[in-house]
Order: C-alpha cells, then sequence, then structure tokens
C-alpha cells in the first residue's frame, strides 16, 4: 500500500473527527511548546548573564592580595601586599599576554563647583582601558607621559560625569577638585551598565604615579614599597588563560619568597572560570525546565494512545473488512502507526509555532531575549515523533491482531 | 483466472474438515469431518440455522481461518498449512466477500471503495483505476463513482461491495446473507446480478444463508446441521430472479 495514500486515508479520517483530533494533539501541542519556549527563553538569559561577564573581558585575571586559607592558630598574622614590583616582575617575564594593568583604588570626594561625589580614584596604567574593556566617548586616554610626569589628569566614568557636570555636556577640558588637588580632566568614558552588583560607570581614572605621589601617599606603601590593589591581566585568548593563571602563581610565589609549604599570599580570579560557572548553572536550569516540559509530551502521548485504542475499537469493522480484502497485519498495523504519526507530527509543527510565538511574545514584552535553537526545535519535534511511535504501537498492534471474522461481526 | 486444467477443475477440495473451538473445559465441535467438492464454475448455497457450523464453514473456506484437522485445497493451494501472511495473500487473489451489511468506509467514494483490495497488491495506479471502473461498470454503477455510500441506496450500495469483491478477479465469490439488509425487490435484483455473474462470466458464487428462498436461486444446495452436512443436493429448478415470489416460491 502507496504511503501517500495511507497519509490521505489517515488525514481524512482525522478530519472527520476535527474536535477529537484537535483535543488529542492538545498535549504534544502544549508539551512541544513548553519545550521551545522554556528553551529558548532559558537560553536567552545564559547569553544575557555571559555577554555581561564577558563585556568585563573573558579572558581576564584579576590578582589581588590575600591568602586564602587562614592562618593557623597562634602563628603571627603578617598582612599579605602586592607590590608595585611584582607588576614590573610580571610585566616583564609573562607570555601570551594582552596587557597587564596594574591599579591602586581608594575612595575620595570628588568636587566639582557646588557638585560632589564620593567616588573611587584609581590610579592605572596606559593599558588599563584595554585589559578591563574600556573604551572612551569623548577626550583621550592616560598615556605613558602622563604617569612619568606625574600630571593632574583625570579620566571619568560616564555617571561620575553626569554627576560633576550636570549641566555641561562636555566635561573635557574642565577642572575638578579631588582631595583638595586639581585635576583636569582630559576625557569622559562610554558607559558599560550595570553588572548588577556594582556601577562600572561611577569612576574616576587617574595616573598610577600621580596617584602614589599626591593622593595615596602614605596609604600606599608598605615596608618601603609602592602596593597596588589589584592587577589585571588580560590573557591572549582563552585558550592560554589557565597558562598564563600558572605563570602567575609562579612568579609571584618566587617574588613573594615563599617557600614549599608556604600558601599564597594572593588571589587569582579568572572571569572564563566565573563564565563557565554561570553558565553551566543556568544550561543545567535550562535543561531542567525543559526536562519538566518533555513530561507534558510524554503525557501528550498517552493520550494520543488513548484516542487511537478508541478509534480501533470504532473501526473493529473496518479493521476486519481490510483483513478480508487481503489486507496483512502488517498493512493494518502501519496504517494505524500512520494516523498517530500524523497526529504527533501535527501537534509537533503547532507546538513549535506556538512555543517560537511566546518566545517572541516574551522579547516583544523586553522581559527577556528569548532565542529558539534549531536543537531545541528538533528535539522537541523529534522526542514528538517518537512519541507518536511508542504510543502508537500497541493499539496498532491491537488493531493488525484483531480476528477478521471477529471484527467482521462485531457492532 | 490460472486454470491448472482444461478439465472442470475441483476448485474446492474439503476433506475430513473439523473445526473445534474451546469454551472453557467444553469442546465445540463446529464442524464435524466435513466433505465436498465445488467444481470451477459452480453456483451454490450453504444453508443451515444459526448455529449450523455454516459461518465457520464460511470463514475457513475463505481463507479468514483454518481449520483443527482435516484438509482444504483452494484451486491447488493447501490453504490448511497456511500462516497469517499467506492466507492474507490468498483472500487478495482468490477470495472476494460480500456481507449483509456491505461494509463500505464511509466518506469514500465508489471508486476508492472498489480499489480498496488493489491497495494491498501491487498493482500500479493507472491499471487499479482501470480494473476498478470496469468492475463498476460490470454491477451497473458506471455512473455512480464519485457518491459516497450515504449518497447510495441499499441496492448500491450492495453493488459497490460487489464491484469491490470482483475486482481482483477472485476465483470464488462468497456472499454473506447478502439480501439481509435488503428490501425483497433491491433482493430479487442482487440475486439477478450474482446469477448473471454466474452464466455471462462463469463466477464461482457461495452464498451463505439460512433463507431457503435465497438458497433455491443457485444451482446446489448443502445443507447444514451441528457441523455436518446433511444433504448435499443439486437445484434442478433453481429460481429466476425477478421472476419468482416469495410467496409463490414458499407454498
Amino acid at each position: 500500500m502507496l504511503i501517500s495514500q495511507n497519509i490521505l486515508t489517515a488525514l481524512r479520517g482525522l478530519m472527520a473527527n476535527k474536535l477529537r483530533s484537535a483535543l488529542t494533539i492538545l498535549g504534544i501541542v502544549i508539551g512541544v511548546a513548553a519545550v521551545v519556549a522554556l528553551m529558548a527563553i532559558g537560553n536567552g538569559a545564559t547569553s544575557s548573564i555571559t555577554s555581561r561577564i564577558a563585556s568585563n573581558g573573558s579572558n581576564m585575571l584579576n590578582i589581588q592580595a590575600g591568602r586564602s586559607q587562614r592562618p593557623v592558630a597562634g602563628a603571627p598574622y603578617t598582612p599579605a601586599y602586592l607590590y608595585y614590583a611584582d607588576y614590573e616582575s610580571l610585566a616583564r617575564t609573562l607570555t601570551d599576554i594582552a596587557g597587564i594593568a596594574p591599579a591602586y583604588q581608594g575612595r575620595f570626594t570628588v568636587t566639582q563647583g557646588i557638585n560632589s561625589s564620593s567616588t573611587s580614584v584609581t590610579g592605572v596604567t596606559e593599558d588599563y582601558l584595554k585589559v578591563n574593556n574600556y573604551e572612551i566617548a569623548n577626550g583621550r586616554a592616560i598615556n605613558a607621559n602622563d604617569r612619568t610626569k606625574q600630571n593632574d589628569v583625570a579620566l571619568i566614568g560616564a555617571t561620575t560625569a553626569t554627576d560633576l557636570f550636570p549641566n555641561t555636556p562636555d566635561p573635557v577640558g574642565m577642572e575638578i577638585r579631588i582631595n583638595n588637588i586639581n585635576f583636569t580632566v582630559i576625557g569622559v568614558l562610554k558607559s558599560k551598565g550595570s553588572t548588577g552588583f556594582t556601577n562600572q560607570d561611577d569612576l574616576v581614572l587617574i595616573p598610577l604615579e600621580t596617584g602614589y605621589s599626591r593622593l595615596y601617599c602614605a596609604n600606599a606603601s608598605q615596608n618601603g614599597q609602592k602596593v597596588l590593589n589589584v592587577i589585571a591581566v588580560s590573557a591572549s585568548s582563552a585558550d592560554t588563560v589557565d597558562s598564563v593563571s600558572s605563570q602567575i602563581t609562579f612568579i609571584l610565589r618566587h617574588q613573594h619568597h615563599l617557600k614549599l609549604a608556604d600558601a599564597d599570599d594572593f588571589r587569582i580570579s579568572n572571569q572564563a572560570q566565573l563564565l563557565s560557572t554561570l553558565s553551566g548553572v543556568t544550561s543545567t536550569l535550562t535543561t531542567f525546565l525543559g526536562a519538566i516540559a518533555a513530561l507534558s509530551l510524554l503525557v501528550g502521548g498517552i493520550g494520543i494512545m488513548n484516542i487511537t485504542l478508541v478509534s480501533v475499537s470504532e473501526r473493529t469493522r473496518e479493521i476486519g473488512l481490510r483483513k478480508a480484502v487481503g489486507a496483512r497485519k502488517d498493512h493494518i498495523l502501519f496504517q494505524f502507526l500512520v494516523e498517530t504519526m500524523t497526529l504527533s507530527i501535527t501537534g509537533g509543527v503547532i507546538g513549535i509555532l506556538l512555543g517560537a510565538g511566546i518566545a517572541e511574545v516574551v522579547t516583544l514584552l523586553k522581559l527577556i531575549t528569548a532565542q529558539v535553537t534549531f536543537s531545541s526545535v528538533m528535539l522537541s519535534f523529534s522526542f514528538a515523533v517518537a512519541i507518536g511511535l511508542f504510543f502508537g504501537i500497541y493499539p496498532a498492534y491491537r488493531a493488525a491482531n484483531l480476528e477478521p471474522m471477529e471484527a467482521l461481526r462485531s457492532e | 483466472m490460472d486454470n491448472q486444467s482444461d478439465a472442470p477443475h475441483a476448485l474446492i477440495q474439503v476433506v475430513d474438515l473439523t473445526k473445534i473451538f474451546y469454551m472453557g473445559e467444553n469442546e465445540v465441535h463446529a464442524l464435524d469431518r466435513v466433505n465436498f467438492i465445488v467444481q470451477k464454475g459452480e453456483m451454490l448455497a450453504i444453508m443451515g440455522p444459526s448455529g449450523s457450523g455454516k459461518s465457520t464453514l464460511m470463514s475457513i473456506i475463505g481463507c479468514l481461518d483454518v481449520p483443527t484437522s482435516g484438509s482444504y485445497i483452494l484451486d491447488g493451494l493447501p490453504v490448511e498449512k497456511m500462516n497469517d501472511t499467506q492466507l492474507a495473500d490468498v483472500r487478495s487473489k482468490k477470495i472476494g466477500f460480500v456481507f449483509q451489511q456491505f461494509n463500505l468506509l464511509a466518506r469514500t467514494s465508489a471508486l476508492e471503495n472498489v480499489l480498496l483490495p488493489l491497495s494491498y497488491t501491487n498493482k500500479n495506479r493507472r491499471a487499479a483505476r482501470d480494473k476498478a471502473m470496469q468492475a463498476l461498470e460490470l454491477v451497473g454503477l458506471k455512473d455512480r463513482v464519485k457518491h459516497h455510500p450515504n449518497e447510495l441506496s441499499g441496492g448500491q450500495q450492495q453493488r459497490v461491495a460487489i464491484a469491490r469483491a470482483l475486482v481482483n478477479d477472485p476465483a470464488i465469490l462468497i456472499a454473506d446473507e447478502p439480501t439481509g439488509a435488503l428490501d425483497s425487490k433491491t433482493g430479487e435484483e442482487i440475486m439477478g446480478l450474482f446469477q448473471s455473474l454466474h452464466k455471462d462470466i462463469g463466477q464461482t458464487v457461495i452464498m451463505v444463508t439460512h433463507d431457503s428462498f435465497i438458497a433455491r436461486h443457485t444451482d446446489r444446495i448443502l445443507r447444514l446441521a451441528d457441523g455436518h452436512i446433511i444433504t448435499d443436493a443439486v437445484n434442478l429448478n433453481p429460481l429466476k430472479a425477478g421472476e419468482a415470489r416469495r410467496s409463490d416460491a414458499e407454498m
């Protein structure tokens, strides 16, 4: 028997009972739509989180002073520091890096006329913007000349600019006072947006050497050496992050004269690690949501089986007749499987459209930028088809094994 | 039709045919050592009250069931040894069924109903269509091919069913109470159709009926009771459809 003829027969049978067919596929429709929509929303959430982290530079490593283990009780407490000399040594020795940016950060009151703001003032080098993914909106960056001459110049963040200069569209060239010292604004940074934890646009950047000599002074000096809060290192690519991290450990342990048994007195935090941890969590959540949605597909499959069993018993005489005119068992089996497959495929297609529609609505409502993925569509669709096949087999098998004579006599 | 010799051919050869059903502990002998032969081109009736075994005999002759013991040779084929698939194949090639309730597929045109048996064989579409049109013409429904069963009268529906039974050129046409759901006038017309198929194209026809009036339209009557053949007689004066009336015949 031709497949096309079988499909035609099945469609005709299903169209004859429109309401029943619609109710039968409802479970599959809801299941597939839920899988597609939830996966789309999950994927959208994942990529929005990862893109925010990636905006900080996903190849970035942050080095800070500090021990990760608690000191042994009774042992003398020796605070850990990160020195300017550590930066120099790292800058000289590290390979596979795209940039290295030391920074010393302090909190000061910054004023301009009657406006004032308590802001972090960070002493930086010329690599800082690149390593931390900042861009200049207006004006120029801090250069090596500013550092050697210890110029009183400042780059300000977008939020700081509006706080201090509410009425001045372009504050470049204007003066601000930090701790009663005049600084000239040489540039304004482009907005990076909030990470949800901190406002990355509320900051003032000054040349590191200017900061040491004029602002931080004694605070930034320990054991006769200049200290740093953080050294940000940007690896040349995602693949070299791990190797750069172990180079840093090696160099810093050597710099700090640590013995084999000593613990590290610095911490390296890895954006890529954070990224993979977070995206791992979100993708697990997405899979979990998808799996819950898939359960409703299972329920839908049982619905199909139920209706097909009813259909088999309603059509017992037809099956008997088909057998009497020469249909083999496999013909009957195939006929009913085609019907359940037609139901589940139709349900799958409607479900995909509905799911994509839900994702579209969620995106239009600006809740989250849902991303319908090809894999989620394929997955839920093939799952729907598999369910149609699986739950169709039993009723079809029952139909195929009816005794023709009894089937013909049934009412 | 694939005759194996030119001589009158034993189309059906039934030897010691026995069918036992098991109802719990009880054995029911629906058929008990039944023997008979049917030649090609015969028109006969199998008669008997309900419970006589005629339906069981019909389902075995029609290859819908196999006997418990004994042998059944149809057109040279030992049917009693066949499995389900082989039986379906024999039904498809050698048997045409006509039922009391017509058993047409609803929402399906007369032509498509007649095409149904061909959909289980490997005939190409065009040849199948031509064949089905021929069969419909043979039963006088050439102008009703597009009609659905609910647009046809009972007699017309039974004609579609007969066309469906004929479309595979069956060796035997088995009719199970074919007039049971029709009024007597239409029933006579249907009996006339069977008689002309028998006369004009030499179709072998087996009527299964409890109705002696219908049985007397055939040339030979087998009477069954309690699983045995009690008489197997030639009907010397078969009734001609349309000329006899039930009341006259029953005198």
